[in-house]
């Protein structure tokens, strides 16, 4: 399996142990991810407005830069760049005269020819490798660990997107199940974490967090995985603000799922970053020895 | 996909068939802030300028297109195409629409390097507007120094220090990429912090650098530079014209 | 709430923007209120998404475009993928944000926030708030 990948802004800074442990994971189950040798910001978040085509040239020229390697999928792991780059795509082919306008303004580019699919990791974990071939790579099972998962909005909405059910997705729980870990159904999983109300609204992300990781918390789970770097700082980082404004608030480890999958599969190395995240998870993974 | 080949005057190419006298001769029109000017073909936009009886009290300085002080904007006439250039490298052509930008407000963070902390958003920090690039590639285009300033940019965005300073280094603070950003993004004073952080914190320091500072420090030079102060310029200039200089 | 129609009102021509903008059609809602019973934001808006829906069919430009509504949503896009009458509510926030910011107005001034602050955020939040709330 080999594909084109666009890993965006944030997978290099803030992310980037989540980058270190798709990597990590990527190359024990066979996927090889060549990254594009050119990118830019796929802008995170999609123009949903008829006439702003000038937002739309961001995710163009990312398609045009997988095109250009010839790629025919194009593999995003952060799941609003997923979101942005899946939209235009769509849009694309929806509305070809829009397309085209692009491609005329884009006069120092060849065409985007409109034949990149947009796939994001966690579906090429579900549909290419198999939950079961992940499970036989467990080495270490997270047994007992309780896990809710936390999908966020944009990997399942809007609806054209979504390779899960949008009101009830099970993926992150198919593979917390095969690595051996509790999966924690929680209601509140699909529900938005404030996205970028955190830059001047942080008080509300306050109780977003607060409402999540209770929710959480009171349905027995210990720590929440999820794949948004977005939903991550909003959930880890502004749990310092629900503490503060919250006395009676307890912090919670939030991890990517795919730092739990680097831990059950054995991997070790310098992937994990354990030591960026606001609430430290270390604690938790050495209750269970799994560090 | 490509709309029109670019314009390549047809005045210029019948310009050098001419012979050199026939050259001399020659005048062209050239229209300064709307209005008509006979100017000689072979003139710099600045020197057109000039000729037209336009004095530069800003917007001029080493005329030799390396302080980027005369970065200018023109239209060719029947071109829907602003172009950017330098005024003082640049020919003016017959059918040009001139003016100058004399200067550019840019954005400027203020900021103490020696007290930045380099981490991977230390650009993102004082400059948070980058954020707002939409990859347009307009600043790219209108780079006098075929720069690829839209990369620069997302390589600071994305908080690549070390390849916004690479891809900026040849940049000479123009202020042309600003002028035409509609994200209001100042790209060379960002080119210019990721070349400041890459020096200070991220690439090695010389050794030949530090000797020096520390032979200057000790003194070595002193005497030398004393007899620099005091000497008359008859050979200040047979001493300059006897200096070291790289090899061809 | 209390609104006063007057004639004036309700030929405004905003809610045709709103309609050309977003690419949904306004009148198309019938109230069933399904967008503001799964709206996370819902806490910190002053109309809820489906008066708002209400305001624009009736016209009312002022109390809408004034309104907190549009700039505390999140374009987590719940309200579109339950709408029964598949309305792109999102988008119709969209369209609000844009009719005002395109008047030349930031709603977030990225210069004006503070350094601390700066400090912390990921660019994923930056560049997903000025998209939102910068012109």
């Amino acid at each position: 399996m080999k594909y084109a990948y666009y890993p965006g802004c944030t997978l290099k800074s803030y992310a980037d142990n989540l980058e270190s442990s798709v990597l990590a994971v990527a190359e024990k189950l066979g996927i090889q991810m060549e990254e594009l040798p050119h990118w830019t910001c796929c802008g995170t978040v999609f123009s949903q407005a008829d006439d702003d085509l000038v937002h739309q040239i961001a995710p163009l020229r990312i398609l045009l830069d997988a095109q250009k390697v010839g790629a025919k999928k194009l593999l995003v792991v952060c799941s609003m760049c997923y979101n942005t780059l899946k939209q235009a795509s769509l849009l694309f082919e929806k509305k070809p005269d829009k397309l085209e306008t692009l491609n005329l303004f884009l006069d120092d580019e060849d065409d985007y020819l409109g034949e990149v699919e947009v796939v994001h990791f966690l579906q090429v974990l579900r549909d290419e490798v198999g939950i079961e071939e992940i499970a036989k790579q467990v080495v270490r099972p997270l047994t007992g660990l309780n896990v809710a998962p936390y999908y966020g909005c944009l990997l399942l909405r809007p609806q054209e997107v979504a390779f899960d059910e949008p009101e009830r997705p099970t993926v992150i729980e198919e593979i917390l199940v095969a690595l051996g870990a509790e999966a924690i159904m929680d209601p509140l999983k699909v529900e938005c974490c404030g996205s970028y109300q955190t830059v001047n609204n942080k008080e509300i992300i306050a109780d977003r967090t607060r409402t999540i990781i209770n929710s959480a918390r009171s349905r027995g789970a210990e720590m929440i995985a999820l794949d948004c770097p977005l939903c991550d700082f909003n959930l880890d980082f502004r749990q310092k603000e629900s503490e503060k404004k919250y006395t009676d608030f307890f912090t919670m480890p939030i991890l990517y799922y795919t730092q739990l999958m680097a831990l059950a599969m054995g991997i070790n190395g310098d992937i994990y970053g354990f030591d960026k995240h606001y609430v430290d998870p270390r604690p938790l993974l050495k209750e269970y020895e799994l560090i | 996909m490509k709309i029109m080949e670019k314009n390549s005057s047809a005045t210029e190419k019948e310009m050098k068939e001419k012979k050199p006298a026939e050259v001399e001769q020659a005048f062209i029109s050239v229209y300064i802030m709307g209005k008509e000017h006979r100017v000689p073909f072979g003139l710099t936009i600045m020197k057109a300028m000039e000729y037209a009886g336009y004095r530069f009290v800003r917007g001029a300085g080493c005329r030799a297109g390396f302080c980027g002080a005369c970065a200018t904007i023109y239209r060719m006439k029947g071109d829907y195409k602003l172009e950017t250039a330098l005024a003082c490298q640049t020919t003016a052509l017959d059918g040009m629409y001139l003016t100058q930008i004399p200067f550019m407000p840019a954005n400027k963070s203020v900021y103490d390097i020696e007290k930045l902390n380099p981490d991977i958003n230390s650009i993102l920090h004082l400059y948070p507007e980058i954020a707002r690039c939409v990859s347009c590639n307009m600043c790219t285009r209108s780079c006098p120094q075929d720069l690829e300033v839209m990369d620069y940019i997302q390589a600071a965005l994305r908080g690549d220090t070390e390849e916004a300073a690479r891809l900026s280094f040849d940049c000479i603070q123009c202020g042309l990429c600003t002028v035409r950003c509609m994200a209001e993004i100042s790209h060379y004073h960002v080119g210019q912090l990721a070349r400041r952080l890459y020096g200070k914190y991220y690439s090695p320091t010389p050794r030949h650098l530090t000797e020096r500072l520390e032979e200057m420090d000790e003194g070595k030079y002193d005497e030398a530079m004393d007899e620099l102060v005091v000497m008359d310029k008859e050979n200040l200039k047979k001493k300059y014209w006897k200096r070291d200089m790289e090899v061809k | 709430m209390r609104i006063i129609l007057k004639g004036s009102k309700v030929k405004s021509k905003l809610t045709e923007k709103v309609e050309k903008i977003s690419g949904q059609n306004i009148f198309a809602c019938y109230q069933c209120g399904k967008c503001s019973a799964g709206c996370p934001m819902i806490d910190s808006m002053d109309y809820m998404p489906n008066q708002a829906m209400k305001l624009l069919q009736m016209g009312a430009a002022e109390e809408i475009i004034n309104s907190k509504t549009m700039w505390m949503c999140a374009s987590c896009h719940t309200c579109s993928v339950r709408c029964p009458r598949d309305i792109d509510l999102s988008a119709v926030m969209e369209a609000l944000r844009l009719i005002y910011l395109r008047t030349n107005v930031n709603k977030v001034e990225p210069s004006q926030i503070p350094e601390e602050e700066l400090k912390d955020l990921p660019q994923i939040a930056l560049v997903c708030n000025f998209r939102k709330m910068t012109r």
